[in-house]
């Protein structure tokens, strides 16, 4: 795996020690580190402090980055190992309970949407099917909020994919390979939290009009 | 998601494959009642298109942006580590 040529441009630049270079960095990752540190730690103040040290390992390691790994999943690898080793002092032994999870299986619609199994005519059909959204309250700027808020009350393991995925446009191979989650895992909890988030969209633009 | 061979997919049970279907994890069998379901069901390709408007938009929010302490700290943390 090569570097990519602005990847190599920064770890060089940070290596020189250019300011800016880390400036970027940190933009660039900041709030994708503090979501999934939150997997592992049971509070944003640890998280942010999880992320801070990780910085702290960036810059220490960086004259040792070999450029096998891209540079963001190196850095990723930083974060998850240090927030581990603090889950682990937290004793919040979850490794991955929050990603594996059993729980997950169920409904992500209100069952009472569909008519009952035992319906005559159309068993598992909508009973009150979605209406479309309408063009206006989506384009208002509240919707945004509505649905930064629907993300905010997910569990951390939702909020880490969906926020790696759908916010930051990472590919399911990288989120799969940061988090250390089977693909069908990684699905599960997206879908969760997209169906969540939808559900929340849905419920607003309902009162709204 | 156990599919009976002799009946297509429910409404009930199409919304919990929709993640698989747009991630393309979807076995051809599944995705041809999928797709059939679809072109008969207006609920369903509503909910479809909600959910796709759902992920259009989760991509225009701005990622949350760093604390002004915690930036502060990591501009002086940087200056030492560059000291050294």
């Amino acid at each position: 795996m090569t570097l990519a040529v602005s990847e190599q441009r920064l770890v060089e630049a940070l290596r020189a020690g250019d300011q800016a270079a880390f400036e970027q960095l940190i933009r660039m990752y900041q709030a994708s580190l503090l979501r999934v540190a939150r997997i592992y730690v049971s509070s944003r103040s640890v998280a942010e402090e999880v992320v801070q040290e990780t910085w702290l390992g960036v810059l220490n390691g960086i004259g040792r980055f070999e450029g096998r790994s891209s540079l963001k999943t190196w850095i990723f690898r930083i974060l998850t190992n240090t927030a581990k080793t603090r889950g682990v002092r937290e004793s919040r032994s979850i490794p991955f309970s929050a990603l594996d999870d059993p729980a997950l299986a169920g409904s992500v619609v209100d069952p009472t949407r569909f008519l009952p199994p035992d319906d005559p005519v159309d068993p598992g059909g909508w009973a009150v099917p979605p209406a479309p959204l309408p063009e206006q309250a989506l384009l208002a700027r509240e919707t945004l909020g509505v649905i930064e808020a629907a993300i905010e009350a997910l569990p951390p393991a939702q909020q880490a994919v969906i926020t790696l995925r759908d916010v930051e446009g990472w590919s399911s191979e990288e989120v799969r390979n940061t988090l250390e989650v089977s693909e069908t895992n990684q699905r599960v909890l997206l879908h969760r939290a997209r169906s969540k988030v939808r559900s929340a969209l849905e419920e607003y633009v309902s009162e709204a009009t | 998601m156990i599919f009976n061979r002799n009946r297509s997919l429910s409404c009930q049970e199409l919304v919990e494959l929709v993640t698989d279907y747009l991630e393309g994890a979807l076995p051809r069998r599944e995705r041809r009642l999928f797709e059939k379901h679809l072109t008969a069901c207006d609920g369903c390709t509503t909910y479809l298109e909600q959910i796709r408007v759902t992920i259009a938009l989760t991509g225009k929010l701005e990622p949350s942006s760093i604390s002004p302490e915690a930036e502060a700290a990591l501009l002086a943390a940087f200056g030492d580590w560059k000291r050294t």
